[in-house]
């Protein structure tokens, strides 16, 4: 506990977001907006979820694990859903630029903007799923005095960074499916979301949960990167700086 | 359309919020869904910057000077790159604005969650005597929305004294009057504030070191807002004093009453701005009318007006050069004392500045986008009143935060859409309410349950 844990598990769950963030996104104003757009829309699909959660504990009683589960599954329903309504809205925005812009060029290309609103909903995400638990872990306290697991801190941090990355991947491999009208990849995309949410049912049981998903990470990841068109070519090139 | 921050002569009297976004000049941005429009508003817009240079009044004398001077020399070299260029500009415009709004409510938001002077109750301001210390509800909100009338009722009654004040030409009543408050603010809020965050963080200060502190501070902010002094310095001066009010707004104000005055505000912004015989609105047509500034110490000016000056001669030719010379014509109109802004020009000019190398650069610093700052106390009450108070702590204080930023997105956008003076709180400060209350009571039990299992969404 105290600052170490909480500068440590921030700068885990969040390094690779801030990294991407200044180094792609803070330099045009452009792909700010859309990321602020993008987080904006994701707490769209948040509230909704939660809605639907408390109106069914509500209804139903009591409060159970069912219930949980139903709401974790509608939370990731609804915020594939949220995505797509912000792929038709940058489309629309897309289209608007370029016919504005002189070259009939957008000064953002679609492919920019659905990594940009993959990585805001990404950064959204996490910082709503650890901020109070890194805020927490700033002050005085025992991990697990109750008998659970002592490693609760790194580890939401660890879930934490694999599901910004994966939101990211997420953003690329959708938009790319909706643009080409890839039914197949849409269902990956919510399928892969489906199972990294059910992966961390299991939880505290981390090798179970914590090790497939930084492995769906991995493999995300060089989906996404196919589908961005890079290749094995385009990485030797760029190591070899040509 | 800018009402007022009367920067207050006591320490109770509130602000007079000025609530309203002006574009200094901004280039009508078609909206993005106007694909079809878009070459018609290219040709508006280019009869418009014609007509700009006499009738932009408020916002910047300079920038009207200089746009109607280097009209026809720009005409022929950049209608086309325009569009291009405004779309930029209006993205660019908003970052300019989300910059100092995020400044000004971390500025707030870490006070609040660290001093917590700012958070406990030590009595209310004598315009919401009201107590909210009732047991039943109905009392309680029937207390609050009492506490509200009566702050809009003194709010409206002194912009319109404002209005009146400025409409008979009693600039040096206002000037006092401003200058007055904003002492208040830089000297005796910012000792108190400073005091309690010692006193926080437990570090000892001798009133010397404290006397000479303040004073450069105050006498530093007085100088920059009111007279002259670098654009950066202004601003953050500005985004300070801002948070300060909002700190004591965060004090004084009870629970309820504070939500419900929030709401209350952005309804008579919208009123006061846009109705015909709205008093802010009367105050800018007066401005306009006038060809004058409105107080500068009264708003937040994102950009500079003018800083071409210093064209090197012998990079761009042609145009650049012309406009560098219309630059010159164009600063010798300026002679409005009471604009800093202006003032600033002169002071740069014996300074070499970069070299603008071409006219869209020339064209990127002239404009900038004007806030009120009552605008920017207001979102950092909302923001610091849901840092204080929401029990789910930084989830809901997130998510009005992302309101308030995706509000000011679209007023901007709405301004580029309709080119004059618009109220900047309604849109924010109704997303800002809607997920506040809805992250409060909502999301926080989802997120804190999936929290308590380590389950993530």
């Amino acid at each position: 506990m105290g600052a170490a844990v909480f500068f440590g598990c921030a700068a885990i769950a969040f390094g690779p977001a801030a990294a991407l963030v200044l180094l792609t996104v803070a330099a045009e104003p452009l792909r700010v907006i859309v990321l602020v757009a993008g987080a904006f829309f994701w707490l769209l699909s948040l509230l909704a979820a939660s809605l639907l959660w408390f109106v069914s504990v509500q209804l139903s009683g009591r409060e159970d694990a069912a219930l949980l589960l139903l709401g974790a599954a509608a939370a990731v329903l609804l915020q594939e859903l949220c995505r797509f309504a912000c792929f038709k809205l940058l489309k629309k925005a897309d289209e608007g630029l370029a016919t504005l812009s002189e070259d009939g060029r957008s000064p953002i290309s679609l492919q920019q903007m659905a990594y940009v609103s993959g990585l805001s909903f990404g950064i959204i995400s996490g910082v709503f799923s650890v901020v109070n638990i890194l805020a927490d872990s700033a002050g005085p306290g025992t991990v697990g005095i109750h008998g659970d697991s002592p490693y609760y801190f790194i580890t939401s941090a660890l879930l934490t960074m694999a599901l910004v990355l994966l939101h990211t991947f997420w953003g690329v491999i959708f938009f790319d499916a909706c643009e080409r009208r890839h039914a197949g990849g849409l269902g990956l995309v919510v399928g892969g979301h489906l199972l990294t949410s059910g992966l961390t049912f299991l939880n505290p049981w981390y090798e179970a949960s914590l090790g497939p998903i930084l492995i769906l990470t991995l493999c995300t990841g060089l989906w996404a990167f196919g589908t961005a068109g890079g290749s094995y070519r385009n990485v030797l090139k760029c190591l070899s700086c040509k | 359309m800018i009402t007022f921050m009367n920067n207050s002569d006591s320490e109770e009297e509130p602000c007079n919020e000025r609530t309203s976004l002006m574009s200094a000049e901004s280039p009508p941005v078609p909206s993005y869904q106007d694909g079809l429009q878009a070459s018609e508003a290219g040709e508006a817009q280019a009869h418009r910057k014609r007509r700009a240079g006499s009738s932009r009044g408020p916002n910047n004398l300079a920038g009207g000077e200089m746009s109607g001077s280097r009209v026809p020399v720009r005409e022929s070299a950049l209608e086309n790159e325009e569009e291009e260029l405004t779309l930029k500009y209006g993205a660019k415009h908003v970052i300019m604005l989300f910059v100092p709004v995020t400044l000004c409510m971390i500025v707030v938001v870490a006070t609040i969650k660290s001093v917590r002077f700012y958070t406990e109750k030590n009595g209310q301001l004598i315009y919401t005597p009201f107590s909210e210390d009732t047991p039943s509800v109905g009392q309680r909100l029937l207390n609050s929305v009492l506490n509200t009338i009566i702050m809009i009722s003194v709010i409206i009654v002194m912009t319109v004294f404002l209005v009146l004040l400025y409409k008979y030409r009693c600039y040096k009543f206002i000037h006092g009057w401003l200058i007055l408050s904003s002492l208040m603010l830089l000297f005796l809020f910012t000792y108190i504030y400073l005091g309690e965050v010692l006193k926080t963080y437990n570090v000892a200060m001798d009133y010397p070191t404290l006397f000479i502190v303040i004073w450069n501070f105050g006498a530093v902010g007085m100088i920059c807002i009111h007279w002259k002094g670098p654009l950066q310095l202004q601003q953050a001066y500005l985004i300070m004093i801002s948070a300060l009010m909002a700190l004591v707004f965060i004090k004084y104000l009870p629970e309820w009453s504070a939500w419900v005055i929030l709401g209350a505000i952005s309804i008579y912004d919208l009123m006061a701005v846009l109705c015909p015989k709205g008093p802010l609105r009367m105050l800018v047509e007066t401005a306009q009318e006038r060809n004058e500034p409105i107080f500068p110490a009264l708003i937040y000016s994102s950009a500079m007006m003018w800083t071409v000056g210093m064209a090197k001669p012998d990079t761009a030719r042609g145009p650049s050069q012309q406009t560098w010379d219309a630059a010159e014509d164009g600063r010798e109109h300026l002679r409005s004392p009471s604009h800093a802004e202006s003032q600033m020009s002169e002071r740069r000019s014996p300074v070499p500045t970069r070299p603008v190398t071409s006219l869209e650069e020339l064209e990127e610093e002239e404009r900038g986008v004007k806030l009120g700052l009552g605008d920017f106390i207001f979102y950092s009450v909302l923001v610091g009143k849901a840092a204080a108070t929401a029990s789910g702590d930084w989830n809901t204080t997130l998510a009005c935060f992302v309101a308030i930023l995706i509000g000011l997105c679209l007023t901007l956008l709405l301004l580029a859409v309709f080119k004059k003076a618009l109220p900047a709180l309604p849109i924010s400060i109704t997303f800002g309410l809607i997920f506040y209350f809805s992250t409060d009571n909502l999301v926080r039990p989802f997120m804190d349950t999936l929290a308590s299992h380590q389950l993530y969404i």
